[in-house]
This record gives structure tokens, C-alpha cells and sequence, in this order.
């Protein structure tokens, strides 16, 4: 940047088009894949890589400025308005899903069950009289089968210590940086983004012990759809945070950020931490009650 | 529009590093495919807006043609509903939005003193989303199966069964939804980050005001429906039972989040159109806006508001009685802060030196033909009286209304308004005001008549009615036809003025205030490079 004073305005950039195309590559495939469409599979997988050398030029490109101290203080602002507004939007997205299990716990459900009265108890005396509703539910036609209900103690239970440490180590990691100390800050995020693997990896046996002993499946009527997808995107999400942390941890080993500037490092920490709430959610009410 | 680039700023010599960016605008294609510049970005908004204004009106004057006569005419069902689901799809997503995010990349900047949007490389790649994304969404009306032809709403079940534009039609909606997330991302943080020092917030612009919270409501909101679309694809391909009775879940549950989400959409269609006719009418009125901390409050209300209503789309759909309550007492809320906005723009033009150019025309007609929609839409939020209206061609009248006549016609206004200052170049006042008249009149005669056969019954998505109906549905189609071509002199007037014509000053109308009237006309390629300096008595609004 030139002065104080003056504003950052970026260059052309060729990224956003890439990205563009790899979207573009990555929706139509997928959409024909899931039509048994030719070639589907082959264009998803190109649009994937494409989207993955995306991020990597365009994401090295803004560490490269902001390393070699192109940006200023205002740049640094919008930063992290978009990235706070980003993580509001991610909120948004998770409340759709909570949204559908409040609505099918409190409302729904009651009444294919026969609850409710005044008229929301047709659907049970038309369709399916005889369905008492009792959550977990599959709903008056047991789809995918009898199935277990997930427990909260245990596995679920662990991953809750698991991901609040994470947070704890992750706060470890910023007390180091703005320090200046190089090396516990490397430590504290390998700490961090173990943790968030090791979440990730116990997740993945819940699910193949909910598919294979308790035959609780993606298919298990609304108890399954919301448990799956919920934990799903939140793992997704979990995965993402771990690899953008550990994009940071290994852009600290290059010598990247300071003790003023390592914003990279924050955007990821709000991140984690939104990952670490939306999972508080997610134990309470889709594991313990 | 080469014009943009005759005259720009005297380039000062920084002569140092490679990223402060160039100052004219790059040649060729590829300047336009890698540009961070918010007016090249604009421009591109607004151009790719009119094309699709074109490609969903021509939709809809096959929807209109098939009316004519009762009757199956002209084309088949499965493509009439195709047609009245893409038109409104590419109306919405394709035209308004963008077209609002079009002006406000040119306007915002210009208007708070900034330089450009906040993140510029963002802001390119929410453009260059667009065209891939409509590539997709209109690729499904040329597969076997046709397009999509459930409805917009995209309702379960039927929405299950339609073929393989299914996918397609999911996807293209995530695609969308990342480019208009994005978008509005930059927007909040462009007003609250690029505002020079004095530049409060209330001494913003109420265009500028309507877009924050229009950008909030968008990030609120666009990944809900990101969400609701997710569960219709996963129910289809994936197994899931959210909308399936049979598996615990319920498909009015669909209705639910889809309208949590289009609720604020709607007014996402219309709140920067009060912003842009906030603006309008005290520069031809010559007077400054009446009530303008009032009309910050209502915007801010009717956004809030926007979000407890979403349940008067589906009275009929079924919900506890107090739930129909309260929703109907909620929307009827929403007329009182829309009311202080009519109120306050009636106010502004009390008493003033009212002069009538194209932009004043069009914003008086929003006033009035957008109070008629509100009305109706006052009759609507009654529940009993909806039960009877749900579904007919009187709720398709009310949201065009407010649509057309409105969202539209404020989108023409801001044409008018600020092309002088895109182009340097006067438009073709006279041209505008025939434009203007001939809109008006044929909007009246195309969606007026809808009122009266929506009362008496006639059902709406449906390609043939009963007999009762065919006068007022060939009334009705001689509007749409009239309107649609009329459009074209819009075309005409655009394209003339970026050609030529007299020049324009830098303050262009007498009575306009804020900072965009303080740039040269055409505006030179970077604006407000340096901060300007906004003292408490600078008029910036």
C-alpha cells in the first residue's frame, strides 16, 4: 500500500473465473451423476480439483500480499467483516436443519401421531390411525427399519471433551502468536487440529456403529435424516476448520505471521469456535433430549 | 460502455507498486472477465439484468399468449409450467437482484465517498457466478424432461417428481445462492469499513441504508433456503424423509423454511427500490427527503418484521388457529412502517418545485401503482378473506403489483437517474417520457383485469379457465404484449444515450444532492481515491 491515507485497490484477477468454471464443472457433474447422466462422476471430480487449485492460487495469492505487507488496516476490517458475516451465514444454514428437528419433534410429529387437536390430528385419523408418536420416530410407515436410538454417553460424549479442548488449545495458540512465540503457537494449533481430526475419525465410528449395530441409517425416517445430516455438516464443517487450521500451522512453520498481523489464524479460530457451538447445539438436542 | 473510459482522473504518478492497480480500464474481453473495478462490475450486473429481463419476459409472454383464449392453444401444460416456474425463477434471481446489486456496486461506492467495493476479487466472482449459474438453470428447459415445472416455490411433493432438471434446478439454486451471500457480504462490509471519516451513518443515502439491510436479510436468509433445497435433493436422491409423512416428516415443513426464506426475499425485491426512490423524488421535488430517520426505522422494521410473517403464504395449508392469528396480525403490522414510507414520499413532494423528468415519472408511478399492490396485499394478509383469494390470479396481480409496477419501475427510475452520470450523455427525455406512458397504461391494462378474474375465481398455473374468464384474460394479454415490446424502446433509449447526446453536467439534475453528484459525468474510472473530507454541514444525502 502506498500511504496511510490511500486506499487498497487488488488488481485483475483471474481466480474468481476459475472458480467460476470449477463450480460450473462441479454442479453439472454432480447433477448428472446423481441422473446416472455419462461422464458425471468425471466432470464432479474435475470440478472438485479445479475449485482445489482454485483455492490454492487464489488463497496463496492474498498470503503472498499480506506476508509482503500490501494490505493496510482498512483491508484487515473488511476481512474480518466478511468473515464474521460469513460465519452468520453458516448459523443461517445450520438453522434450517435445527429448524427442521424443532419443527418434526414439536409440531409434525405430534400430529401424524394424533396430538394436537383442533383439526392437526387429521392427517392420524385419515392416514394413519394407530401411529402413536414417540421420538426417536420413523414415522407411521417404520421406514428403513426398527433402529436404536443414538445415546449421548460415550462416544458423543468424548467428542464434546474432544472439541472443547480443541477450543481451549485453540485460545493457547492465540495467546502465543500475539506474544510472538513462534513455537508454541505451531504446537498449540498441532494440539488443536489433532484434536479436530481425532473428533472427526471417532464420528466416523459412530456412524459405521450406527449403520452396522444399531441399523440407524441416513434412510431411518426423520430421526435418521436429521441426525445424519445435522452431524454430517457439522463433520463437514469440522473438517474444513481442521484443514484451514492446519493451513495456518503450516504457514507458521514458513515464518508467516507476527505478533500483529496473523488475522488467517483468527478467521480460522472464529471459525472453530463456531464449529465448537453449533456441536454444543448439536449434543443437546439431537443427542441428549 | 466504452464511454466509461474517455476521461478519468489525471493519473497521479505513484510509480512504485505493481498492486495499487491501473488507473484507466484494461483492454479487450479480458478486462470485463478479471475486473475488480465496482462500476465495470456494475455495468456488467446491470447489462447481464436487462438481457434476462428480456428472456423471462419473452417467458412470460408465452404464458400470456397461451391465455389469450380458453382453451389448450399454443403450447403443452407440462411447458406452460415450466414456463410460469422459470419465468418467476429468472425474474427474481435473474433480474431484480442482480440489477440491485448492479446499482449498488455503481452507486454505493460513490455515494459514502469510497474507492470501490470492499473486496474487489470478491465482488468479480458474485458477477461471474451469474452467467454459469443461468447457463445451468436454463439448460434445463432444452433436457427431455422439460424444466422445472413444479412452480417457483419448488413445493414438495410435486417437486419430487419432476425429471432430470431436478438436480440441476438444486444445484443452480446453490450456485446462486454463494454469488448473492458474497455479493451481500461485501456490501455490509463496504458501508461499514469504506465510509470516510464524518460519513455517519445517518448522513448515508437511504439507497444506501435500504441495501444494508437488504444485504442482511439476504445473508439471513439465502442460506436457509440453501438448506431447504439440500433436504428436497437428499429426500430425492439420498433417502431422507424430511417431507415424507411416512417417515416422521412432513412436507408442509417444506413450506415453512422455504417461506422463512421468501418472506424476506420479497422485500429483498423491494427495499432497495424505496432506497432508489428515496432518492428520486427530493431531487425533483427540490427538497429534501421528509422523515428521513423515520424511514431509516421503517426499513430497519419492515426487515425485521419481514422475518415473523412467513406463514400468511400457506394459510391454506394448514396450521393451529393461532398461528393463523398471529401471522395475520403480524402482516397486517408491516403496513404501518410501509405506510410512513408512502407517507413520508408524499410528504417530500408537499409543496415542492416539482418538475416531471423520466426518473420522477417513474418513481411517482411506483408510488402509486406499488400503494396499489400494498393494498391488496392488505386483503391478503386476512386470513378468512385469503382462503378464498389463495391461489387465484388475484394473489398474481397483488405480487405483481408491487413487482412490476413497482420493484421494476424503480429499477427504470434508477436507469433514468443515473444514467447521465454511467454515460456523461443525457438520455432522450422525450423517448423517456413516451416510454413511461406507454408502460403505465399497458401495465394497467395487463394486471388490472387479473384483480377481477383472481376475485371470481380463476386459479392461477393453469394453462386453460373456464369461459367466464375470457374477456378479461384477453384484456389482459393485449397489456402484456404492449408491455413487453414497449420495453424495447427502453433498449433503444439505453444504447442511444451510451452513444451520444448531449452532454451532461457533473450535478446533472438541479435539485440532486449527495456525493455522486460531485464526480464529473461520465464518472471517471476511480472515484474518491483519496478520502473525501465530510463535515456535520456536508450534504451527502
Amino acid at each position: 500500500m502506498s500511504s496511510a491515507t490511500g486506499y487498497y485497490i487488488p488488481h485483475a484477477a483471474r481466480w474468481p473465473i476459475v472458480g467460476s468454471i470449477g463450480l460450473f464443472i462441479f454442479f453439472y457433474g454432480f447433477a448428472t451423476w446423481l441422473n446416472q447422466g455419462p461422464f458425471g462422476r468425471e466432470m464432479f471430480i474435475l470440478g472438485a480439483g479445479v475449485l482445489i487449485f482454485m483455492m490454492f492460487g487464489w488463497f496463496g495469492l492474498v498470503a503472498r500480499e499480506s506476508e509482503s505487507g500490501t494490505y493496510n488496516g482498512q483491508v484487515d476490517s473488511s476481512f474480518r467483516l466478511a468473515m464474521m458475516w460469513f460465519i452468520f451465514s453458516e448459523v443461517m444454514f445450520f438453522a434450517a436443519f435445527f429448524g427442521a428437528l424443532f419443527y418434526a419433534r414439536t409440531f409434525s410429529g405430534p400430529w401424524i401421531g394424533g396430538l394436537g387437536g383442533g383439526g392437526a390430528d387429521m392427517t392420524n385419523a385419515i392416514l394413519y390411525q394407530g401411529h402413536d408418536y414417540v421420538w426417536p420416530s420413523n414415522g407411521p410407515g417404520d421406514v428403513g427399519g426398527k433402529f436404536e436410538q443414538m445415546g449421548w454417553f460415550g462416544l458423543p460424549l468424548i467428542n464434546t471433551l474432544l472439541l472443547l479442548s480443541s477450543g481451549v488449545t485453540c485460545t493457547f495458540a492465540h495467546h502465543a502468536i500475539r506474544a510472538g512465540h513462534r513455537q508454541p503457537f505451531i504446537l498449540w494449533l498441532l494440539a488443536t487440529v489433532s484434536l479436530g481430526f481425532l473428533f472427526v475419525g471417532l464420528q466416523a465410528v459412530e456412524y459405521i456403529h450406527a449403520y452396522d449395530a444399531m441399523n440407524l441409517k441416513l434412510t431411518s425416517g426423520i430421526y435418521g435424516s436429521t441426525f445424519f445430516m445435522l452431524t454430517g455438516f457439522h463433520g463437514f464443517h469440522v473438517t474444513m476448520g481442521a484443514i484451514i487450521l492446519l493451513v495456518v500451522m503450516l504457514r507458521a512453520t514458513r515464518k508467516h505471521f507476527s505478533a500483529e498481523n496473523h488475522f488467517a489464524f483468527e478467521a480460522a479460530a472464529w471459525y472453530w469456535h463456531f464449529v465448537d457451538v453449533v456441536w454444543l447445539g448439536l449434543f443437546i438436542f439431537v443427542y441428549l433430549i | 460502455m466504452s464511454s466509461t473510459d474517455v476521461t478519468h482522473h489525471a493519473p497521479e504518478e505513484h510509480g512504485h507498486d505493481h498492486d495499487h492497480g491501473e488507473h484507466g480500464p484494461a483492454k479487450g474481453l479480458m478486462r470485463w472477465v478479471t475486473t475488480t473495478n465496482h462500476k465495470d462490475i456494475g455495468t456488467l450486473y446491470l447489462w447481464f439484468s436487462l438481457i434476462m429481463f428480456f428472456i423471462g419476459g419473452a417467458m412470460a409472454l408465452i404464458i400470456r399468449a397461451e391465455l389469450f383464449q380458453p382453451g389448450i392453444q399454443i403450447v403443452d401444460p407440462m411447458f406452460f409450467n415450466s414456463m410460469t416456474t422459470m419465468h418467476a425463477i429468472v425474474m427474481i434471481f435473474g433480474v431484480v437482484m442482480p440489477a440491485f446489486v448492479g446499482l449498488a456496486n455503481w452507486m454505493i461506492p460513490m455515494m459514502i465517498g469510497a474507492p470501490d467495493m470492499a473486496l474487489p476479487r470478491l465482488n468479480n466472482w458474485s458477477f461471474w457466478i451469474m452467467p454459469f449459474a443461468f447457463t445451468i438453470m436454463l439448460s434445463t428447459l432444452f433436457m427431455d424432461s422439460g424444466g422445472p415445472a413444479g412452480g417457483w416455490t419448488l413445493y414438495p411433493p410435486l417437486v419430487l417428481q419432476m425429471g432430470d432438471s431436478f438436480a440441476f434446478v438444486i444445484f443452480a439454486i446453490h450456485f446462486l445462492g454463494i454469488s448473492s451471500v458474497m455479493g451481500s457480504i461485501n456490501i455490509v462490509a463496504t458501508i461499514f469499513n469504506m465510509r470516510p471519516p464524518g460519513m455517519t451513518f445517518m448522513k448515508m443515502p437511504m439507497f444506501v441504508w435500504t441495501w444494508l439491510i437488504t444485504a442482511y436479510l439476504l445473508i439471513a436468509t439465502i442460506p436457509v433456503f440453501a438448506g431447504a433445497v439440500t433436504m428436497l435433493l437428499t429426500d430425492r436422491f439420498f433417502g431422507t424423509s424430511f417431507f415424507s409423512a411416512a417417515g416422521g416428516g412432513d412436507p408442509v415443513m417444506f413450506q415453512h423454511i422455504f417461506w422463512f426464506f421468501g418472506h424476506p426475499e420479497v422485500y429483498i425485491l423491494i427495499l432497495p427500490a424505496f432506497g432508489i426512490v428515496s432518492s428520486i423524488i427530493p431531487t425533483f421535488a427540490r427538497k429534501p427527503l421528509f422523515g428521513y430517520d423515520s424511514m431509516v426505522y421503517a426499513t430497519a422494521s419492515i426487515a425485521f418484521l419481514s422475518f415473523i410473517v412467513w406463514a400468511h403464504h400457506m394459510f391454506t395449508t394448514g396450521m393451529p388457529l393461532a398461528g393463523e392469528l398471529f401471522f395475520m396480525f403480524s402482516t397486517m403490522m408491516i403496513s404501518v412502517p410501509t405506510g410512513v414510507k408512502v407517507f413520508n414520499w408524499v410528504a417530500t413532494m408537499w409543496r415542492g418545485s416539482m418538475s416531471f423528468e423520466t426518473p420522477m415519472l417513474f418513481a411517482i408511478g411506483f408510488v402509486i401503482m406499488f400503494t396499489i399492490g400494498g393494498l391488496s396485499g392488505l386483503m391478503l394478509a386476512i386470513t378468512p378473506a385469503d382462503i378464498q383469494y389463495h391461489d387465484t390470479y388475484f394473489v398474481v396481480a397483488h405480487f405483481h403489483y408491487v413487482l412490476v409496477p413497482g420493484a421494476i419501475y424503480s429499477l427504470m427510475a434508477a436507469t433514468y437517474y443515473w444514467l447521465p452520470k454511467w454515460t456523461g450523455n443525457m438520455y432522450d427525455e422525450k423517448l423517456g417520457k413516451l416510454h413511461f406512458w406507454i408502460s403505465t397504461v399497458f401495465v394497467n391494462v395487463l394486471f388490472f383485469p387479473m384483480h377481477f378474474v383472481g376475485l371470481a375465481g380463476m386459479p392461477r398455473r393453469i394453462p386453460d379457465y373456464s369461459l367466464q374468464f375470457a374477456d378479461w384474460n384477453m384484456i389482459a394479454t393485449i397489456g402484456a404484449f404492449g408491455f413487453g415490446f414497449s420495453q424495447l424502446m427502453f433498449v433503444y433509449i439505453i444504447v442511444k444515450c451510451i452513444r451520444g447526446g448531449e452532454k451532461a453536467t457533473a450535478e446533472v439534475w438541479e435539485g440532486a444532492r449527495g456525493l455522486e453528484w460531485t464526480v464529473d459525468s461520465p464518472a471517471p474510472y476511480h472515484t474518491f481515491e483519496t478520502a473525501p473530507t465530510i463535515q456535520p454541514a456536508t450534504i451527502t444525502r
